[in-house]
């Protein structure tokens, strides 16, 4: 395992995707995996991009990557796309849409979001980590912006781009969704289509409307036709220049980080309490007990908490 | 650990179909694979480093243009040289018996032609899968 860590960090690209692996698949191995790569956090901003499912984010994405190429830069992309809830399994066609590049600096990964309640966020801020040690400048995420764990992931972003499109026409929906919350800028793409004008004008009615914050920027994209492409980016660097530069970036990551972690916990511990058999068994004896009239229910949490507190198999720090 | 398998589907060459690669792309969904789908017109290296990245258990590669001959060898040499030799191969298409017994004896893992059912291809994944995992991890 050392041994895939110091490859990765060499640059061996088969070895960071078996890391990648180890990592979505919850591998016994992932804490040793972050712990070597302790002192590598590395520097790669990280751009969500979300939106309706047909939007054009990946085509985007793929324009993105051509033109963060074009300026020297290297990307590492995530694909996340939405497991079935029937068979467990997916189709990952985002790569469909990308351009097809023989080149070093470029590394793109499909993945599911498989069905565990946060454990999309979980893994994907793994492997964004992962890309990140392996020295990326850029992280781009790609997410469908419907459901809680998608936008999760974005929270942990640095900048968050939302990608509508005039077919969908619909802003309540994006609305619904939570779009609105977590842009900090917005791209109108297929503007080559009819209605792409009336939806930009519509986002920043709605976006004047909002008197808590400033209205985020809205950019007209042609992701086929490689337009407005270039705009969108002069865009994404100001953000990226304002938020280094106003010395918050660090303060925020740690915000996040402190986030990260007490979500983590959480999930471990609930995962525990759902499915590990001691926990279910301490659970059930605790409810007879409560029913028995031995103890309160109060008294019962309290003991539950208490026993949480001096888990197994939680490492020392 | 939960471990889906990963496949990638791709289609090496110039023919244009790829209503055939689909059905079975979506078939192997079905069957709870996680299934990588890249389109028309893959150069055997394009194949290979996508089956390194996306670290795949499975390749299928589909060929109607009667090119497998070339093809196949090639996508067999391009993920040697990926250091992907443990992808179990598999190739769909109109290949006649004695070029899929060629096929087989230069390291594809088995030969699908028209009529194979998608459910013979998915349990034959599964059963290499876990005999390859297996083999690896012991
Ligand atoms: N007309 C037009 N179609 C686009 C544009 N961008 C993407 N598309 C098409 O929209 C469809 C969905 O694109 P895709 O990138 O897969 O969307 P995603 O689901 O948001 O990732 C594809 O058929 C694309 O070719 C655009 O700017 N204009
Ligand atoms: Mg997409």
């Amino acid at each position: 395992m050392e041994n895939l860590v110091e490859r990765m960090q060499a640059g061996d690209r088969r070895a960071l995707a078996r890391l990648m692996t180890l990592a979505e698949n919850e591998s016994p191995e992932v804490p040793r995996i972050f712990a070597a790569l302790r002192r590598a956090p590395g520097r790669a901003h990280r751009l969500g991009v979300t939106g309706p499912p047909g939007a054009g984010k990946s085509t985007l994405v793929g324009r993105l990557i051509e033109a963060l190429r074009a300026a020297g830069e290297t990307v590492g992309v995530l694909a996340v796309d939405p497991s079935s809830p029937l068979s467990g399994g997916a189709l990952l066609g985002d790569r469909l849409r990308m351009p097809v590049l023989d080149d070093p600096g470029v590394f793109v990964r499909s993945m599911a979001s498989r069905g565990t309640p946060g454990g999309l966020a979980r893994h994907s801020l793994d492997l964004a980590d992962l890309l990140d040690a392996f020295g990326r400048d850029w992280i781009l995420i790609e997410t469908v912006g419907t459901g809680q764990g998608e936008l999760e992931i974005l929270n942990e972003a640095d900048t968050t781009l939302v990608v509508l499109h005039p077919g969908t026409g619909d802003t309540v929906q994006a609305l619904k969704a939570g779009l609105f919350e977590v842009g900090d800028l917005f791209a109108v793409n297929k503007a080559d289509q009819i209605g792409a004008d009336s939806l930009k004008a519509e986002l920043e009615w709605a976006f004047r409307l909002r008197e808590d914050r400033a209205a985020p920027p809205v950019r007209m994209t042609s992701a086929r036709e490689n337009r407005g492409v270039g705009e969108l980016l002069v865009e994404v660097r100001r953000i990226r220049a304002a938020r280094e530069a106003d010395g918050q970036l660090g303060a925020q990551r740690q915000a996040r980080l402190a986030r990260r972690l007490r979500r983590e916990v959480e999930l471990e511990f609930a995962d525990r309490l759902a499915g590990d058999p001691d926990w279910t068994g301490l659970l059930e004896n605790l409810a007879r007990r409560v029913m028995d009239l031995e103890i309160d229910r109060y008294a019962a949490r309290a003991e539950l908490i208490r026993r949480l507190g001096k888990t197994k198999g939680a490492t020392e720090a | 650990m939960k471990a889906p398998i990963r496949v990638l589907i791709a289609k090496v060459g110039l023919d244009g179909h790829d209503r055939g690669a689909k059905v079975v792309a979506s078939a192997l969904r079905d069957a709870g694979m996680e299934v990588i789908y890249t389109g028309l017109h893959q150069s055997a290296e394009q194949v290979a480093a996508t089956a390194r990245d996306e670290d795949v258990d499975v390749v299928g590669v589909s060929s109607l243009s009667g090119a497998h001959m070339t093809v196949l060898p090639r996508v067999l040499a391009a993920l040697r040289a990926a250091g992907r030799e443990d992808v179990v191969l598999v190739a769909g298409g109109i290949i006649p018996t004695d070029e899929a017994q060629a096929l087989l004896e230069a390291g594809v893992a088995r030969v699908f032609r028209p009529g194979s059912s998608t459910r013979d291809i998915a349990a034959f994944l599964q059963e290499e899968v876990a005999r390859r995992r297996g083999a690896g991890a012991a």
